[in-house]
């Protein structure tokens, strides 16, 4: 049997269901679902697509857990005074209020959003487009996915503590109880060295899922490098790779410096160092610059995978070659190169010497040509295309709506008189909101309906997937468009309550968040019931040239039937394809020879 | 596999051991001379770059004979020169910002000036 | 791997993704030094701090780093270079196929490893005893803009600037200055405190500290520092102020291999004085932990490597040296008092106890074995030559952190 997070419901009509427990959701077909039993050959399994689907069960726990949490801030927010705990003191309330968007913030950054498209798309799909039977160090592999849970454990531990000490009023627990955690996620001295919440627990779950993000990017550059098949030179690496090596190089380059941060925040907690704390000598926006080191560049972690979906989705459903392959190629590694340079963007308030202000704002101005070449480019790609309105493509269009307004709106925060202005006011947050939610989100969702087929063999309902992307993406911009406007005027951030004049902002943004809530529900209940009783999915119903789709779906336990040697193909040339309507999908052309491109 | 890597089936390239004892032997002697060259003073920052570029020299031997950069695929060394650039790009910056504020305080905390 | 999907020409050791031996090694080595990769980027972080801190509190350094040995950093840099050797040698082993001669060498390597772990204990023996530790167990530690106990800190200083005219890298260097500043300290402060200087170097962070024992005043301006830091206000930058004027006049001021006393610090900077002690035990720990890490990585290597008996023998032979450390660190602290001598002896004793045990029943059980042979040959010795790769980062680290840390000035 499978881990799918849909096991049948309890046995109420025992003839059908034992029939159906006997040949579970695929019959006796042999795939890599059904190719070992047991949970152990779930826990133990070294195959990459497997991997991934574990890492696709949890992280989308922790999606749904950072979200519980998206909707309390927002709920607290949604008249000014004491929302969620009207009946406890003020006090109480406000820290709950802190509590809740550090958890948010670190459960969506550390567990939801870097790992979310590397590690459950980049992991089923990256081998198969290799045409390869495998990553390079499978081990590892599996390491990482152990990682990830170990890490995560610790804010589990965490908000466990903060629930319960809320709830029961406790004060000053000992670090192995601790109340919540209050920092925001970036954990920013001296409020960490002296908060008496569990920073102590979160520096360490933060180094752990760190090198659950390590072991992927060592994993995905040796792949990468050594494992491509005859005929596949680097010209012919889909962008999807080229955007997976992009990030892997981050990951390596940028994620050391967070785990050096983590371990002297612990020591300076634990042992008092002072390296950061100012009461101890130590410098407290030396700690920014290490923070920002990583998480600056960590924002690319986040959306050049989601980049890489888009550039496959946006070609395959305009049926036509990409345009300009390699300038998105290359710009993928320019954002890599350029999201080193520009950390400073975060710290122009915090005291940072003007000399490094003029230069960061600067740079940071610079990242918007890479950003755009890729805009430019997906634009081209649809001019004169046969467009499919899929969900994936839906979810795709609404990546390049909304990136272009995230990325546009960084301008004025990269500007520094206006960010003086705009500094920690919701303007700052409808922005991230825009690149991370609007923009990654929408590529993983994207990505999630694009590969669904391959990884579960099952379609699902296309029509109820449109009407929820439309849902989600009503309700991203009900939610976040309005914050614009009320950081413009300057609410700012963090703040559980707020001057009354803000309230028809807030309000119409809480009211969004429902919306948008209850659209990603539907995605889930979509997702669900296409797995449990979705039509089989044939091997290519997109038309799509990669390999992953020159094998069947789900793919057998080895990735390609015996004796298929996979060999590299232009992986945007569809003419090889021809729509066969008893299939509902693509097949191959008899002696189609591929011409180049 | 691809192609525009040499995978040839070449014997593993063995240093010889008397080249790797020189190696050793250099080394040694270097560790001798960066100690001894603290008798001498040529100013503060000059003794930094003088101690410095006796350890980028050990390093080099190091890493280009004992770890083979010297032989392997040319990726290999990519690879470490790039690690080392981007942390020299991380101090340079962090160096930057807080030589033009830290001696800011400290000139103004002299003066008893803070606010 | 799953058995069915293996092909049957493939080699024992080739994995089933993998096509030829070339391609799984040359994956392994990228791989590894991409880890590698990793490893520089942390390490980074630590030198970045330092070179921060040394930077803009350059009289710090120079007065803090004569606490640390230069004889032991010289000789543990040599230790960590012949080990680094025999792993090299090692290598070429491995890939000669001279299965017997490999084990020797990492052995050997294994030997250098505890070697320089063994001097590292040493010395750090030496802060300890000093009142010179990680933490708030530093003398100069600051809390709040005062020194928690001034007295113990001036019998730290006087410490430094004796030990550090005397230790063998500077020989020669400022006699006359060290000397008189050491003096200068007994007298005014030694005496005061011998009375309050406990054992207990740790606990007293808040102690406020008598006013008139205060070394060099620095209470009043660090306060000030810190307000402004903490409110994230700064000051305005003053004409002619900058960067270079304050760097030059330090420099000015050693010309001449002068190392300034405790006393003659910019009072700005005597907060940051047990910030030079923490980065370099930040930078000599992560190091530390690496070389153990090493260590564990090497025996693995060595166990592989193995026949039956290297096999039978390794583990319990690791309980003994790690008993035989214990021994040792008894030794060195057998002089102190509380908890830690009496638990290093027992742990001494426990782990010489197990490894002799389990030594015996393994050599006794064991039967040659004509299989259980080394898994290493010329075609395949990836691990041995990852390890190696590992342990000559090590190695490369150390030969940054000796100059930095031991050789300022
Ligand atoms: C396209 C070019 C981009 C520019 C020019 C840009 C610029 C900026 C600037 C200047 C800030 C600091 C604002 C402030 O705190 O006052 C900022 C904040 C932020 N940006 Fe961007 N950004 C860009 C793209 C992205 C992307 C792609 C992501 C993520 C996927 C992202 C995520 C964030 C986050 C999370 C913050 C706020 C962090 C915090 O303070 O908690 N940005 N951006
Ligand atoms: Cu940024």
């Amino acid at each position: 049997m499978s881990v799918i997070p849909t096991n049948p419901s309890p046995p109420s009509a025992p003839g059908t269901d034992v029939v159906k427990a006997k040949k579970g959701l695929y019959g006796d077909e042999d795939n890599y679902i059904t190719h070992g039993k047991g949970i152990l050959s779930w826990l133990l399994t070294i195959d990459h697509k497997r991997i991934g689907l574990m890492y696709m069960v949890c992280v989308l726990a922790a999606f749904f857990i950072g979200g519980i949490f998206a909707i309390a801030l927002r709920t607290e927010l949604i008249w000014p005074g004491q929302t969620l705990m009207p009946w406890a003191e003020a006090n109480t309330n406000w820290k709950l209020y802190n509590q809740l968007f550090s958890v948010h913030g670190a459960v969506m950054v550390f567990m939801f959003i870097i790992p979310a498209i590397p590690a459950i798309l980049g992991n089923f799909a990256l081998p198969i487009m290799l045409g390869a039977k495998d990553v390079a160090f499978p081990r590892l592999n599996l390491l990482s996915w152990y990682c990830y849970v170990g890490g995560s454990l610790f804010f589990l531990w965490i908000l466990t503590g903060g629930v319960v000490g809320t709830l029961f009023g406790l004060e000053n627990m000992p670090w192995y109880f601790p109340k919540g955690i209050d920092t925001g996620w970036t954990f920013y001295t001296p409020y960490s060295t002296d908060t008496n919440t569990g920073v102590i627990l979160a520096t360490m779950g933060v180094f752990v899922l760190g090198f659950a993000s390590i072991l992927t990017g060592v994993n995905f550059i040796a792949t990468i490098h050594m494992l491509r098949p005859r005929n596949m030179g680097w010209d012919r690496l889909p962008l999807m790779l080229w955007s997976l090596y992009a990030t892997s190089v981050i990951q390596i380059l940028a994620t050391p410096v967070l785990a050096i941060t983590m371990l002297l925040l612990l020591a300076e907690r634990v042992l008092g160092i002072g390296v950061f704390d100012p009461a101890k000598g130590g410098d407290p926006v030396l700690y920014q610059h290490f923070f920002w080191f990583y998480s600056h560049p960590a924002v690319y972690i986040m959306i050049l995978p989601a980049m890489g979906v888009i550039s496959e989705v946006i070609s395959v459903f305009s049926r036509k070659h990409i345009f300009g392959y390699s300038f998105i190629a290359a710009s993928s590694l320019a954002i890599a190169l350029f999201g080193f340079i520009v950390w400073g963007h975060h710290m122009f308030t915090s005291g940072q010497s003007p000399l490094l202000n003029s230069v960061f704002s600067l740079l940071t101005m610079s990242v918007a040509v890479p950003s755009a070449v890729k805009v430019f480019n997906w634009l081209a790609t649809m001019y004169n295309g046969k467009i499919r309105l899929d969900t994936p493509m839906i979810y795709a269009l609404g990546f390049i709506w909304l990136f272009t307004i995230g990325g546009l709106t960084g301008l004025p925060l990269a500007a520094l008189s206006t960010d003086i202005h705009y500094h920690d006011t919701y303007f700052v947050v409808a922005h991230f909101h825009y690149v991370m939610v609007g923009s990654t989100l929408f590529g993983f969702l994207a990505g999630m309906y694009y590969w669904w087929p391959k990884m579960t063999g099952k379609m699902y309902n296309e029509k109820a997937g449109q009407i929820w992307a439309w849902m989600v993406f009503a309700g991203f911009n009900l939610t976040f468009f309005i914050q614009f406007i009320a950081g413009s005027l300057g609410a700012p951030r963090r703040y559980a309550d707020y001057d009354p004049r803000f309230w028809k902002y807030h309000f119409i943004s809480t009211l969004g968040s429902y919306v948008l809530m209850i659209g990603l529900f539907g995605v889930l209940y979509n997702w669900v019931s296409s797995w449990r009783s979705g039509k089989k999915a044939p091997a290519n119903p997109w038309g799509a040239n990669t390999l992953e789709w020159h094998t069947p779906s789900p793919p057998p336990h080895a990735n390609f039937e015996d004796g298929h040697e996979p060999e590299g193909v232009p992986p945007y040339d569809y003419d090889g394809w021809d729509y066969v309507s008893e299939e509902e999908g693509y097949v191959r052309k008899e002696g189609y020879v591929y011409q180049g491109h | 596999m691809s192609h525009d890597h040499a995978h040839d089936e070449h014997a593993p390239h063995a240093v010889p051991l008397g080249f790797l004892a020189l190696i050793f032997g250099v080394l040694m002697v270097l560790t001798f001379v960066t100690v001894g060259v603290t008798k001498f003073d040529f100013g503060y920052s000059m003794n930094l770059v003088v101690a410095m570029a006796i350890a980028l020299v050990k390093a080099l031997l190091v890493g280009l004979y004992f770890m083979h950069l010297r032989w392997d695929a040319p990726i290999n060394g990519f690879i470490l020169v790039a690690s080392l650039l981007f942390v020299t790009l991380f101090i340079s910056f962090a160096l930057l910002d807080t030589g033009a504020y830290a001696p800011t305080q400290a000139a103004a905390a002299l003066r008893g000036s803070t606010p | 791997m799953s058995t069915a999907h293996s092909d049957h020409d493939h080699p024992a050791h080739l994995a089933h993704h993998f096509e030829t031996s070339a391609q799984q090694m040359e994956s392994g080595k990228l791989g590894m030094w991409v880890f590698l990769a990793t490893e520089i980027l942390m390490f980074g972080g630590l030198f970045c701090a330092y070179a921060v801190y040394r930077a803009n509190n350059p009289d710090v350094f120079l007065f803090a780093h004569r606490a640390l040995d230069t004889t032991w950093g010289a000789i543990n840099t040599a230790v960590l270079l012949a080990s680094s050797f025999t792993m090299a040698w090692g290598v070429r082993a491995a890939q000669l196929g001279q299965k017997k001669l490999l084990i020797g060498l990492l052995i050997a390597t294994l030997f250098g490893g505890a070697g320089f772990m063994l001097i590292k204990t040493v010395e750090y023996k030496a802060k300890w005893d000093h009142a010179l530790f990680v933490g708030p167990s530093n003398a100069y530690y600051h809390d709040n803009g005062t020194l928690a106990d001034p007295g113990e800190a001036a019998h730290s200083s006087e410490y430094i600037e004796k030990h550090g005219d005397t230790d063998g890298g500077h020989g020669g260097h400022g006699d006359d200055h060290g000397a008189g500043h050491g003096d200068a300290h007994a007298a005014g402060h030694g005496d005061s405190h011998a009375g309050d200087h406990g054992g207990d170097h740790g606990a007293q962070a808040d102690a406020p500290a008598p006013a008139a024992s205060k070394i060099a005043a620095p209470a009043a301006p660090p306060t000030g520092l810190h307000a402004d830091l903490l409110t994230h206000k700064r000051p305005v930058l003053g004409a002619g102020e900058s960067l270079s004027t304050g760097i030059g006049a330090i420099q000015a001021s050693h010309k001449g291999s002068h190392y300034p006393a405790f006393t003659e610090l910019d009072p700005l900077n005597t907060n940051r004085t047990h910030i030079f002690f923490q980065i370099y035990f930040a930078m000599t720990g992560l190091h530390g932990l690496h070389v153990l890490i090493g260590l564990g990585l090497i025996s693995w290597i060595c166990y592989r490597a193995g026949g039956p008996m290297t096999r039978a023998l390794l583990v319990p032979g690791l309980f003994v040296s790690v008993g035989i450390y214990f021994v040792f660190v008894w030794w060195l602290v057998s002089a102190n008092s509380g908890w830690f001598p009496t638990t290093a002896l027992v742990a001494a004793v426990l782990c010489l106890i197990a490894g002799a045990l389990w030594g015996a029943k393994n050599v006794a059980l064991t039967k040659p074995n004509p299989d259980a042979d080394s898994e290493f040959s010329p075609g395949y010795y990836t691990p041995v030559d990852c390890v190696g790769l590992y342990w000559h980062l090590v190695d490369l680290i150390w030969i940054f952190l000796f100059p930095l840390l031991y050789l300022i000035h």
